[in-house]
């Protein structure tokens, strides 16, 4: 009779990874169908690629490396990576940026660093800045809302725009972004940015076509419907609270600070928090327990630092939206977060004199 | 018999085993900065070839006269005039190329692949084998280099020899091959991140071929194991 003594966590979640994942997508679709319904039919179709792409990578990659090939291609992980691509692209970017963005998150940022587990960097975000680095044209070319549009855009047309870059009817993607006054649509964040930097306050930028009546006309919905599927992985305990309450109260407080000193040059801040990725990353790139921090007080910081980041890159940087950039800023921070948050060891007490150097153990 | 024993194992050590690029990581900051296209790599490699042949020869004749105390300073003047030697010279004759390498090209005095042959080896060995070292040194950076130029331009921006007019003279507009047609560059490939990527696959690839390598070789080495058990068994 064997005794087993098994170490250390002994309570277990039973469910697995797959099925995590699998909530985890579902959970993103509210978001998916509000950017169908705004924006059309091209991110679906970069889903789509990006899936296809992710698990030719990351079969390719597996029996390269002779492991266990159907429980990995299918514990969902790679196909969520490819989920994550195909919703931050561009709508009408070519189809070779979901095809170069999915093989370089699952082959270089998952699989050289060993799968699964051993990721220091999330891989859609990985891909998502290696794109934006190395394509900014086509990663830049933001499709308008259909409403917005000139032109039609029906299925067919954004499968050929997405294939040969132009519409069925020979419409090219510049000619796309138009607006019925014939100048070219920018996404909000990129407006109230450039329009500062013209000379225009924010309450002005705010009469933009693009803002609509709210914070921007689509992006409001689509980060709706990732708030509501964040709140939803929460419900199901799927997700730490920690990360996303943080960033979001970070982000919150940050711009809070800035439209209270200045408003004319400071967008409010639910306009930060329902435009861009800020939902998506808050509930479901953030929340990566690969590359994020893991404990309690280690993820309020991972959030705060998130968060804190996004406004001053959105304030102050290059780029209109920051999520990304932020997100591998602090993948890069979260080791050394862990290491200042250890949590204590059972039993020992805070205030029972110990040493308070955790590190003499 | 010894004498060109010698020599093949200095060849042997500077162009695989002992690769200053793949396997001493020696001299990465020319390594990755310069080889964005396939020229601007063999410019910098030739540059680096004759400097180190030059100054191993060189740091190997004086080396019965150099005090212990002050070597590395007389090591640094010699690599430091043999350098600018190369730079007026490339100032001088291939002036667009001299553009493109900018501070790269002085700053071969401080690449530690250099400095650490004169130390490793020319201050210790005979002229002939100090040069010769030198050259299969420099050869296995160039080809290094060359490797690394050729398939970041590749992916990056379709082509091979692109500006080789630069090294080479306006003959040489006629090397320029365009592999494939790229609308846009892939700005990573050609960015420092770009060479760090496809520099880790050249020593992964270069790990590999090593292991297979030895896969090979055990069999034998237990062949010659079991005979000598079989010799101490019968005396």
């Amino acid at each position: 009779m064997a005794f087993w003594i098994a170490s250390s966590p002994h309570n277990h979640m039973q469910s697995e990874t797959s099925a995590i994942m699998r909530l985890v997508i579902y959970a993103a679709l509210p978001g998916i169908l509000a950017q169908w319904y705004f924006f059309g039919w091209g991110n679906l179709i970069h889903i789509s690629l990006a899936i296809i792409t992710a698990l030719v990578a990351e079969f390719t990659v597996l029996s390269l490396r002779e492991k266990k090939i159907t429980p990995q291609l299918f514990d969902g992980s790679a196909i969520l990576t490819a989920v994550l691509i195909g919703i931050s692209l561009p709508a009408i970017a070519p189809w070779w940026i979901s095809v170069i963005g999915a093989a370089f998150a699952i082959i270089i940022v998952k699989q050289l660093y060993g799968g699964l587990g051993h990721n220091p960097f999330n891989p859609a975000m990985a891909a998502y800045v290696m794109l934006l680095i190395s394509f900014p044209l086509q990663m830049t070319s933001w499709q308008p809302p259909l409403e917005l549009m000139a032109l039609p855009l029906s299925f067919l047309d954004t499968l050929s725009v997405i294939i040969s870059g132009f519409t069925i009817d020979g419409y090219s993607v510049e000619q796309l972004r138009m607006h019925v006054d014939g100048f070219t649509m920018a996404t909000p964040l990129d407006t109230v940015k450039t329009n500062l930097t013209l000379g225009l306050t924010v309450n002005e930028s705010m009469e933009n076509p693009v803002i609509g009546n709210n914070f921007g006309i689509g992006w409001e919905w689509i980060n709706a419907g990732f708030l509501l599927g964040g709140l939803f992985l929460l419900a199901k305990k799927a997700i730490n609270w920690a990360t996303p309450f943080s960033f979001l109260t970070s982000l919150f407080v940050c711009s809070l600070v800035a439209f209270l000193l200045s408003q004319d040059s400071n967008a409010s801040t639910m306009f930060h928090w329902f435009n861009g990725a800020c939902m998506l990353g808050a509930f479901f790139i953030l929340t990566d327990p690969v590359s994020g921090a893991t404990s309690i007080k280690g993820r309020l910081i991972f959030g705060a630092l998130a968060g804190f980041l996004v406004f001053i890159i959105r304030k102050y940087g290059g780029y209109p939206d920051a999520v990304a950039f932020s997100v591998l800023l602090c993948n890069m921070a979260a080791p050394l977060i862990d290491q200042y948050t250890r949590p204590r060891t059972y039993g020992h007490n805070i205030t029972n004199n110990a040493p308070k150097n955790t590190g003499n153990e | 018999m010894k004498f060109t024993d010698e020599y093949k194992e200095l060849a042997w050590q500077g162009l695989w085993k002992n690769n200053p690029g793949l396997v001493q990581l020696l001299g990465l900051c020319p390594l990755l900065a310069v080889t964005s296209t396939l020229t601007n790599a063999i410019g910098l490699g030739l540059a680096t070839l004759f400097v180190l042949i030059c100054s191993n020869a060189t740091v190997s004749a004086i080396r019965q006269w150099v005090p212990k105390e002050i070597r590395i300073p007389i090591f640094v003047l010699i690599i430091a005039s043999f350098v600018t030697c190369v730079q007026l010279l490339m100032n001088a004759y291939t002036f667009g190329l001299y553009q493109s390498l900018g501070i790269f090209l002085p700053l071969i005095v401080t690449n530690c692949a250099i400095i650490g042959r004169a130390e490793a080896y020319a201050s210790k060995n005979p002229v002939k084998q100090a040069s010769f070292d030198g050259l299969m040194m420099g050869l296995g950076f160039l080809l290094v280099l060359m490797l690394l130029g050729a398939v970041r331009e590749v992916l990056g921006q379709g082509t091979l020899f692109d500006g080789a007019n630069l090294l080479l003279g306006d003959w040489a507009n006629v090397l320029r091959i365009e592999v494939y047609q790229l609308d846009t560059q892939f700005l990573l490939v050609i960015l420092p991140p770009g060479a760090f990527i496809v520099m880790g696959f050249f020593i992964a690839i270069k790990n590999v071929i090593d292991e297979r390598i030895a896969q090979a070789k055990p069999k034998i080495v237990n062949q010659e194991i079991s005979r000598v058990r079989v010799n101490f068994d019968e005396k």
